[in-house]
């Protein structure tokens, strides 16, 4: 039986090449002034899978997506990817690993001065210079038909277009360099159930296609079911259990039962 | 908080009894001012070598830079013109009646020239400027950072610094000291102009009379202190939008703020500067 003291902690399936995950948090501890956000997290995600952090709203879900991708530093432990601690990093250090990840934030971030087009092209124009024009619009048409969007899309502005399309569109800039890592916050918040399973629908197809070692930031219990290989339950800044959802309904742990029964 | 009592004795009780001291609270507050202030200057000294590190490193962001020169200095143009013209207006008008009063309305010309490119055009320009392009620049930052458009950025790879901030503040530096000469220009022409509609002088006359006895000493280094301005005026700007916190009232802050720091700094250097160019320039 799992109580809360004993966390089970899984690395998931081996990497293809038995090397290191692509994602690793060790001991992950971050606070904001006096509130204890994180108090000690250990996570690892290898190539090829999904791993869905669930909890309740101010767990420090979003938190450890900003650490790992380096927009918050933490107070101590480490972030490694691909085996290399990212700690310590500076700016442009940091740039030459985020060029191999892409971020779905919880909004979608659009640039509201770009059109649709440029935003998903913005990735490609700062590091894929050696492409001609026609070839990166070519890209962002793909990139868009991937995610559903068609050419009539290219040329709106972001406030032209809903919440839903909003995500696609992000979604399609995170692929834009082609990541080894994805990372996506809360990605059908604010949508509705249709809009929510085609989005999950779509991460399961690009996660098919692509390979990538995924973190997904979920409250939505449904998705996360969906979409992940993995479940990890986040409580007072600690993983409660980390494992399938299989493991997570035979679990002992109460705030573990609570949090199915209400979902 | 300092807690004074005192026991009543024989039935005399001192007036002060019971009263709270405030004092420590006071100083509390103080030191907690003189603490953000300094915390102030520490944040930008540090955001300032940032932006200096990414703008002398490679990629740059021309691209960029061009859309910002013309968003702050062609678009600033009709602002700065006018404000120039109405300067040079007010300043022919109150001019000439000091001037023929001590007898000497024949420096009149002169009166308006010196001014106009010595200190007038300059801080017109700087304090116009850091009304448009300071608010415009805080509140664009600003947004951008409550909407994470700014995080945005850095996860795509690309140095927010370098894209954002360094392009405004080159931007500024560049264009401030062009913008400086059409107000000057602006500026003397309507001097002449409303000299004119009062007693009959040509261009040629006015500009004559003007700069006789003027050297470039009293016309570049005036025009390139304003250089130090744009600097002024950009990386305040920058620096409030890209700190900015709390959704919409954020937002207004920063945009305030942005104004008023650029304004009050771009005086308190123009001060300084003129001191400089005093003993630098005689």
């Amino acid at each position: 039986m799992d109580t809360i003291d004993q966390v089970t902690t899984k690395q998931g399936p081996a990497g293809k090449d038995g090397g290191a995950p692509a994602i690793s948090v060790e001991d992950l501890h971050k606070s904001f002034g006096s509130q204890k956000v994180l108090n000690g997290i250990t996570l690892r995600v290898n190539r090829g899978e999904t791993l869905a952090v669930l909890g309740r709203s101010g767990t420090g879900k979003s938190v450890l997506l900003r650490l790992i991708i380096g927009l918050e530093k933490p107070d101590s432990g480490s972030v490694r990817i691909h085996g290399q601690d990212i700690a310590g990093l500076a700016l442009d250090q940091m740039g030459e690993i985020r060029k191999k990840m892409g971020f779905l934030f919880q909004h979608a971030a659009l640039y509201d001065s770009l059109t649709v087009g440029q935003n998903v092209a913005f990735p490609l124009q700062h590091h894929k210079k050696q492409m001609s024009e026609s070839e990166r619009n070519d890209r962002v048409k793909t990139l868009l038909a991937e995610v559903g969007l068609g050419e009539d899309d290219f040329q709106k502005m972001p406030s032209d277009i809903s919440g839903g399309m909003q995500k696609r569109v992000g979604l399609a800039r995170a692929l834009a360099l082609e990541p080894d890592i994805l990372l996506l916050d809360e990605p059908t918040a604010g949508l509705d159930p249709i809009s929510s399973s085609e989005i999950d629908e779509l991460v399961l197809k690009l996660q098919a296609e692509h390979h990538m070692a995924s973190i997904v930031v979920t409250h939505d219990l449904h998705s996360a079911k969906t979409i992940a290989d993995r479940l990890a339950l986040l409580d007072n800044g600690k993983v409660l259990i980390d494992g399938n959802f299989e493991e997570l309904q035979k679990s002992e742990i109460e705030f573990v039962k609570e949090f199915l029964k209400h979902s | 908080m300092i807690d004074v009592k005192r026991r009543a004795v024989a039935g005399v009780d001192p007036p002060y009894a019971g009263q709270r001291i405030a004092i420590p609270s006071v100083l509390s507050s103080g030191l907690s001012v003189i603490n953000q202030f300094f915390e102030w200057f520490g944040d930008l000294g540090i955001f300032f070598w940032q932006v200096v590190r990414a703008a002398v490193t490679p990629p740059f962001e021309f691209r960029e830079l061009f859309r910002q020169l013309d968003e702050i200095g062609s678009k600033s143009l009709p602002l700065v013109a006018l404000a120039g013209a109405a300067t040079g207006v007010v300043l022919s008008l109150e001019a000439r009646y000091s001037l023929t009063r001590f007898g000497a309305k024949s420096l009149l010309p002169a009166a308006i020239v010196f001014s106009v490119i010595h200190e007038t055009g300059p801080i017109i320009t700087g304090l116009v400027v850091s009304g448009r392009v300071g608010a415009g620049i805080g509140a664009e930052l600003a947004s951008m950072k409550v909407t994470e458009q700014i995080d945005a950025i850095e996860a795509s790879a690309v140095n927010p610094y370098r894209l954002l901030a360094a392009t405004r503040i080159v931007a500024c530096i560049l264009m401030l000291p062009l913008l400086t000469l059409a107000a000057d220009a602006c500026g003397v022409v309507m001097g002449w102009i409303t000299q004119a509609l009062s007693e009959p002088v040509s261009l040629h006359q006015f500009l004559n009379s003007g700069f006789k006895g003027a050297d470039f000493n009293d016309f570049l280094p005036p025009t390139f202190k304003t250089a130090a301005f744009g600097l002024i005026i950009g990386l305040i700007a920058c620096f409030q939008g890209m700190r900015t916190k709390g959704g919409a009232a954020g937002v207004g802050r920063a945009a305030t703020s942005s104004v008023v720091l650029s304004s009050l700094f771009v005086i308190l250097a123009d001060v300084v500067l003129v001191k400089f160019i005093i003993i630098f320039f005689p």
